[in-house]
């Protein structure tokens, strides 16, 4: 490829480091971007269809099985739909430890994008693997950040990959007191680590790119949004979750198996931990909201190359989460309240590492599902990132082909897209185009 | 062996899957690093966008054949691996996803998507061994992570890999824990599933849903006798056999049995 080409298009095969494969197609033509496409070639898997006449109680197993990096993600959203469906509320401890396994998530999957799947690209390293030859240390810190969100899910739910512990209404089984202290050093040792991590990647090279975005995340009275909230946007939403499909549509195009979520009929918007931390950056705690500003970030972030320090902002906030629920924990009388079926629909969001999850389904007095809609966080994403391209690449459009690559790819891995949620995608192709 | 590296060289693909399995191979943390150093990692896109090409000496598939590109692709990749090793329900079974197996694949694409013409897919999801030769089968959903070091270890020094295909109810009653189908009534697939989890669901007070997919020879039939006798009806009862190895020959078998 020379500077000379007029007219080119880019390709990225196969694009590495995200979850669920992908590609992306770039067509340039006398020097302007003209076209961008994410391929999402990922096997359509059709869980709404196979959802239908399936027992209620086994939604939260079943979608769990869209996303093996935020199952849990899945079981929360299917279960407060098939909650609110019932009419049934689940509080206090139980409550608490739902939260604490959610945040376990979010330590496990933030730690593997930000040391193994995105800092690399900062650092100019092919995998995280390869960045432990010269950073041993940064990388075994980044490991071992994300065996101890491992070691919550697995407390709490089994195993930290499609944990068996979680059901409508709340666990099969909870934990002793003393196994909850068992992690307190260890959620120490993470909260001192996510620091440091924050401080690291608070010293990457981030390029020039701020962007007015339309973001959209849950909010709550009093917490950080994870499991409840109104989904609000920087720009005037403010709706209860059972408005979501009065708001929100989604259409189906061609180079792709995961549908495009449009808001309003028409905008884009992005999810995300970036959207939860500006529009909720005042419901973090005050150790978290002045590590970001020591790192030099204000309550608002508008470059999504920053989303890494985002990322390492919210594992500093999981782990003092869960140590506030460990610190406050009292077992509760019953694992788990009884959620007896009724015919009704129920909606469900919650906030998945990656984003915005909604559920919503429609059972019989039998428990039997009948209708199912899922609307996972990569396929929101999806335009945000094809229209980030758009602006990204004629900046660097006289950079070699490579380096022009790794740009996108890099820009792609901001949004930390999970491809395999059935509903996914990644591949870069560059094509030359007379 | 790779003449260039002299380390044996790994090949992680991808089929249709939630990548779980490779995730847990990543979840690996204490061994990652040193296994980095025993092996070349030439194509793992999930860990790393460095990729060698093939001969691979050992290939890690995950994921369920069910798009024809998918069919063709699973014969390439056969070509280039010494030894195939399928991981997880999808690729020992079809996964999840097999339920469309029993359905019409066409209503399927019509209730996700509003431009089924945009949609290529097969009728069904398949195992990965109904497609090309599998040397070994490593079950789970998601595999574990004791037994995926197991099965890497056993291929590096050249020997079958540890995996007993006892039920999980032997290990439940080596672990003497309390059987939640005497004590309680839970209907558990205990003692038809294959043993490897760790006896997850039974510790946690809930009955065993199949993961593993069926042991070797399973009693699936006085199983159905059992349950039916403490008051399950036909369909429940086929039902719990139509979960995630719903494809699984002796699972499948089962559930359809009160049809025949």
């Amino acid at each position: 490829m020379h500077q000379s080409d007029d007219n080119r298009s880019i390709e990225v095969g196969a694009l590495a480091r995200v979850e669920g494969e992908g590609g992306l197609d770039v067509k340039i033509k006398k020097g302007r971007v003209t076209e961008v496409k994410l391929r999402i070639f990922e096997p359509p898997r059709f869980f709404e269809a196979f959802l239908l006449e399936r027992d209620f109680t086994e939604a939260p197993d079943i979608t769990a099985r869209i996303c093996g990096i935020c199952p849990v993600a899945y079981q929360m959203s299917a279960s407060h739909a098939m909650e609110d469906a019932c009419g049934i509320k689940v509080e206090g401890a139980l409550r608490d430890l739902r939260r604490m396994i959610y945040c376990g998530e979010w330590i496990e999957s933030h730690a593997l994008h930000v040391y193994m799947l995105h800092a690399p690209d900062f650092l100019g390293y092919e995998s995280g693997i390869q960045m432990a030859k010269d950073f041993p240390d940064i990388v075994e810190r980044g490991l071992r950040l994300k065996k101890i969100g491992n070691a919550l899910m697995t407390l709490l739910g089994g195993r930290s990959v499609h944990p068996v512990n979680l059901r409508l209404g709340g666990f099969y089984r909870v934990p002793a007191r003393a196994q909850m202290q068992a992690l307190k050093a260890d959620l120490e040792w993470a909260k001192d680590a996510a620091l440091q991590t924050v401080q690291w990647t608070a010293a990457f090279d981030f390029p020039d790119f701020e962007q007015d975005y339309t973001f959209v995340s849950l909010r709550h009275p009093e917490e950080y949004p994870i499991n409840a909230g109104r989904i609000v946007s920087n720009k005037g939403l403010d709706i209860a979750v059972r408005e979501y499909t009065e708001h929100f549509t989604e259409e189906h195009i061609a180079h792709s198996t995961a549908l495009h979520s449009r808001l309003e009929g028409e905008t884009l918007y992005f999810a995300g931990p970036m959207a939860r931390y500006n529009l909720n950056f005042d419901r973090l705690p005050a150790a978290v909201q002045s590590a970001a500003e020591a790192a030099g970030l204000g309550p608002v972030c508008r470059n999504p190359f920053q989303g890494i320090i985002v990322r390492s902002l919210e594992i500093l906030y999981a782990c003092e989460e869960a140590l506030r629920v460990l610190e406050n924990y009292v077992p509760p009388d019953v694992p788990a309240v009884a959620v007896v079926p009724r015919s009704a629909t129920g909606h469900g969001c919650t906030e998945a590492p990656r984003g915005l999850l909604y559920h919503r389904y429609d059972i019989d007095e039998n428990g039997k599902i009948h209708s199912a809609k899922i609307v996972p966080p990569t396929s929101q994403n999806q335009r945000v990132i094809e229209n980030d391209l758009y602006r990204l690449i004629p900046q660097y459009i006289d950079f070699p082909k490579k380096a022009l690559k790794h740009r996108c790819e890099q820009a792609i891995r901001n949004y930390d897209p999970c491809i395999s949620c059935s509903t996914h995608f990644l591949d870069l192709r560059i094509k030359e185009e007379d | 062996m790779n003449q260039k590296t002299a380390k044996p060289t790994l090949a992680v693909f991808k089929f249709a899957s939630c990548d779980g399995c490779q995730l847990t191979l990543l979840n690996c943390e204490d061994a990652l690093l040193p296994l980095a150093d025993e092996i070349e990692i030439a194509h793992f896109l999930e860990a790393s966008s460095a990729v060698l090409p093939g001969p691979y000496d050992v290939t890690l598939v995950e994921g369920s054949i069910t798009t024809p590109h998918d069919a063709q692709r699973i014969q390439e990749i056969r070509k280039q691996s010494k030894k195939l090793i399928s991981i997880g329900a999808c690729a020992t079974a079809g996964g999840i996803q097999a339920l469309r197996n029993f359905k019409n694949v066409d209503d399927f694409i019509s209730v996700v998507y509003a431009q089924p013409g945009y949609i290529d897919t097969l009728a069904t999801a398949t195992a990965i061994s109904e497609h090309v030769r599998v040397d070994f089968e490593l079950r789970g959903c998601p595999i574990d992570q004791k037994q995926v070091i197991e099965v890497l270890t056993a291929l590096l020094q050249g020997r079958r890999p540890d995996i007993p295909s006892h039920s999980l109810c032997v290990d439940c009653k080596q672990r003497g824990l309390v059987c939640v189908t005497v004590a309680q009534g839970t209907a558990c697939l205990g003692p038809v599933t294959h043993a490897g989890c760790g006896v997850l669901c039974p510790a946690c007070e809930r009955g065993c849903y199949g993961c593993f997919g069926p042991m070797e020879t399973p009693n699936t039939r006085a199983l159905r006798t059992t349950w039916a006798r403490r008051g399950m009806t036909d369909a429940e009862i086929s039902q719990a056999f139509k979960g995630i190895n719903a494809n699984a020959p002796a699972f499948r078998k089962e559930h359809d049995a009160p049809k025949r």
